[in-house]
């Protein structure tokens, strides 16, 4: 603190500091009373906020606070508050069948909001933000379906998932036809061929279509139907249609007949709870290629 | 500046030790003293003590006054029919149900650019009456003045009119004092609590929410509200008053740009005032034929001002035109047997032709007036015609993003989309969807089923809204990277009004 002193500006009628730069004085105008009061106050504020809260690091920990306030704790009480509000619908929701979901707009709306985060959080990593797939992952927009595409079907793809580990999950496989030895490479080249003609898309001229007829009559017509349809109790897929799972080009037809090919989709029972698989069950049904 | 070097001449003083330098050092220092516009840049506030008046303005002042403190208070306990699936408040601000509710009229919060005719509106009323008659609105209907008017006619209720305010504020603290200041503050605190509550009974049901206010049942930001409502109206209209108009408002600048020559003001008229004298004085000039204005010098006018101005230094930012000083003075008028309208609303220009034996000009139409009143019926009518004309329904659409296209195992064409449907009626409607725009284009919408006739039919809810899934499928063949405008329609079953919405329809 600097000595008190008398001095006054003869202009202004303020006192001075003292202090003095080259003949300018510094005129002494404090801060305003109610400004350094308020000043104050936000100290005290602080030492209460302190003892309080949570705030000092310390070596291995922090100071806790007397009231013992935790942000993840805010965050459970949020959600539970969310939880209730929203529980007499989940409720219901789990109390009705797929059907009856559908069947009342109330339910089904909320059932598609439910369905619709859910689905970002788990499937979208997948399938895609909007279910609009990728090489090897379903489109889940458009009508086929290699499993099924009624209320039940895609419910239970859900739950116990495709090669997934669960024991009631769906099984079938296209097997590696080539490395495996089982069918000669030209054969091969003839029955992706034969394939591409099924579906209606152009073939090379010098193709030889009837070899790859029989090649597929004797391997391939087992899973995927004399006419090439598929199987869905297999997961067989349609190769009359225009939807291809991993491509149309004769060369990933052919990766996929000397390869094989098996994704996987992960069993979600378990993981997640009954109420959240019917919401995506109802999400994806309604998405645009659910079937009556 | 010319100042002596003090330090050198001082010096002098004490080498020579003469009397008569130190008589110079002395007339130096006053030399250096501050020039008289060296002044301090704010002056401190003088408390007003406005005297009460009678007269032709104070009595619209007290009309007005009943009227918009009568509508504000008044206004949330009326009750207006709208059914059973919309509140019966007239006016309600339903913050929680995002509804806006003005007697007939119920905006959602996607029509809020209603709002921006409103404040267009209410800009161009506020230049209108500036251009007629000054500042009509600062005067009579501005909230701090009409809530300091009430703040201040309690005030000469406990305190006294002026004189006895005046004296009892110099005087000592007496228990007579404090008794009436707390009375008088307690008072002030009940009225801008009262004005708190009243403002929250427009964002809930007013009756339901008194009752709870009183059990303390009501939720704590209606007490918060009140709260803050109570201190502001407690400090704008009892402490700070005139402050308010004078340093805080920005009207009063803008107002000063916008006025002419022909706008009436409240003005003191000079060119029959001058020159002031005493009663006195002035009855023995005018006896010997020399001229003699008729201001008497009687102070009535600063005496009543609400803003502590003298309306006779001409035009004052202070002045908020409230035209008590002309009801004081024109009493003065009366009483000593000269006409009034010495303080009227009046131009400086008519005063400068008065002077000039000229008559005076009042041009209340002309190119200003005209151009906003143009502007408020324009905007007017438009809003008429919107609110007027608007449907109960509407409709909105969000193409699906991912993915943009669907390719169907028939090689078909398919977008997804997600409309909503509004219904703002106050029964349930059901609308007919259909589109347009897309060869060969078939529609659906998911899980709504498809009536014979009719085709989708949609059923949404009173003074709801619904979101359905809309699946546009062709299976025509498209340029490529197509993006082909699509309109969608509903139409209400109910009484045919029907809304649009454009969107694309693409593919690959």
């Amino acid at each position: 603190m600097a000595a008190p002193h008398e001095e006054t500006d003869a202009l202004t009628g303020t006192a001075t500091t003292g202090h003095e730069w080259d003949g300018l004085r510094e005129l002494n105008t404090p801060l305003p009373r109610w400004w350094l009061w308020i000043f104050y106050a936000t100290i005290i504020w602080a030492i209460g906020y302190w003892i309080v809260y949570p705030s000092w690091p310390l070596v291995t920990s922090y100071s806790k606070g007397i009231w013992g306030w935790q942000s993840r704790e805010a965050v459970v009480k949020d959600l539970d508050a969310l939880r209730a509000l929203r529980g007499p619908m989940v409720e219901k929701l789990s109390a009705s069948s797929l059907e009856q979901i559908v069947a009342d707009p109330q339910l089904l709306e909320f059932a598609r909001a439910q369905g619709k985060t859910a689905f970002g959080d788990n499937c979208a990593p997948c399938h895609g933000a909007g279910g609009g797939g990728a090489k090897g992952y379903p489109n889940l927009n458009d009508d086929d379906w290699l499993w099924g595409g009624k209320l039940d079907d895609i419910a239970q793809t859900i739950r116990f998932g495709i090669r997934s580990t669960h024991e009631k999950t769906r099984l079938g496989s296209m097997p590696a036809f080539g490395r495996e030895g089982m069918i000669k490479r030209e054969d091969i080249e003839a029955v992706a061929d034969y394939t591409r003609s099924l579906a209606g898309l152009p073939v090379d001229k010098s193709a030889n279509l009837a070899a790859g007829k029989a090649v597929y009559v004797a391997n391939c017509a087992i899973c995927h139907g004399e006419n090439g349809k598929g199987k869905r109790e297999l997961g067989a897929p349609n190769l009359t249609d225009a939807i291809w799972l991993y491509g149309p080009s004769r060369e990933v037809i052919i990766d996929g007949l000397w390869n094989g090919r098996g994704g996987i989709m992960p069993a979600w029972s378990g993981r997640l709870g009954d109420s959240t698989i019917k919401a995506l069950t109802v999400y994806v049904h309604t998405l645009g290629g659910g079937e009556k | 500046m010319n100042i002596p070097d003090t330090m050198t001449i001082e010096s002098a003083v004490a080498k020579s030790g003469t009397p008569a330098i130190a008589a110079l050092v002395e007339q130096a220092k006053n030399a250096a003293s501050p020039p008289d516009d060296d002044e301090p840049l704010y002056s401190v506030r003088r408390k007003v003590y406005p005297q009460s008046v009678q007269g032709r303005y104070r009595t619209i002042k007290w009309i007005l006054l009943f009227v918009t403190l009568g509508i504000y208070y008044g206004l949330p306990f009326v009750r207006w029919h709208r059914g059973a699936y919309a509140p019966d408040q007239a006016v309600l601000i339903d913050l929680p149900g995002r509804r806006f509710y003005f007697f007939f009229i119920e905006l959602w919060p996607q029509e809020v650019y209603y709002f921006t005719g409103l404040l267009i509106l209410a800009a161009m009323i506020l230049f209108l009456m500036n251009a007629v008659a000054g500042r009509v609105w600062c005067g009579y209907l501005c909230p701090q003045t009409v809530w300091t008017d009430l703040f201040q006619t309690i005030e000469r209720w406990i305190e006294g009119d002026r004189r006895e305010h005046l004296l009892r504020d110099r005087g000592p603290w007496t228990f007579d004092r404090i008794a009436r200041a707390a009375l008088k503050h307690f008072l002030w605190l009940m009225v801008a609590w009262w004005t708190g509550g009243a403002w929250v009974l427009y964002f809930a049901d007013a009756p339901t929410l008194v009752k709870d206010l009183a059990t303390f049942q009501a939720p704590l930001i209606a007490y918060v509200s009140i709260g803050i409502l109570t201190f502001t109206t407690y400090a704008l209209a009892g402490h700070m008053r005139e402050q308010v108009c004078v340093y805080m408002c920005p009207w009063p600048r803008i107002q000063a740009a916008l006025t002419d020559e022909y706008a009436l003001n409240v003005t003191y008229r000079y060119d029959r005032g001058e020159p002031r004298v005493s009663l006195k004085k002035s009855a023995a000039l005018r006896e010997s034929g020399k001229p003699t204005g008729d201001c008497i010098e009687c102070y009535q006018c600063v005496y009543v001002c609400p803003t502590g101005i003298d309306i006779r230094n001409g035009p004052n930012l202070g002045c908020i035109q409230c035209g008590l000083c002309i009801d004081a003075c024109d009493a003065v008028m009366a009483k000593i047997g000269r006409p009034t309208g010495l303080i009227a609303y009046d131009t400086e220009l008519n005063i400068k032709r008065r002077l000039r034996r000229e008559e005076p000009i009042f041009r209340i139409v002309r190119m200003r007036t005209l151009l906003y009143a143009a502007v408020i019926a324009i905007v007017g009518s438009i809003m008429l015609y919107a609110l007027a004309t608007r449907g109960n329904e509407g409709i909105s659409v969000i193409h699906d993003r991912n993915p943009i296209y669907v390719r169907l195992s028939d090689g078909a064409l398919r977008n997804a989309y997600a409309v909503r449907i509004l219904n703002k009626s106050i029964e349930s409607r059901r609308y007919v969807l259909s589109i347009e725009g897309v060869p060969g284009a078939q529609l659906e919408a998911v899980d709504i089923p498809v009536d014979a006739t009719r085709g989708v039919v949609i059923e949404v809810g009173p003074d709801r809204t619904r979101e359905i899934r809309v699946l546009v499928t062709t299976r025509q063949q498209l340029p490529p990277a197509a993006a082909i405008p699509i309109t969608f329609h509903i139409v209400d079953t109910a009484d045919g009004t029907m809304a649009s919405v454009v969107d694309h329809f693409r593919g690959p």
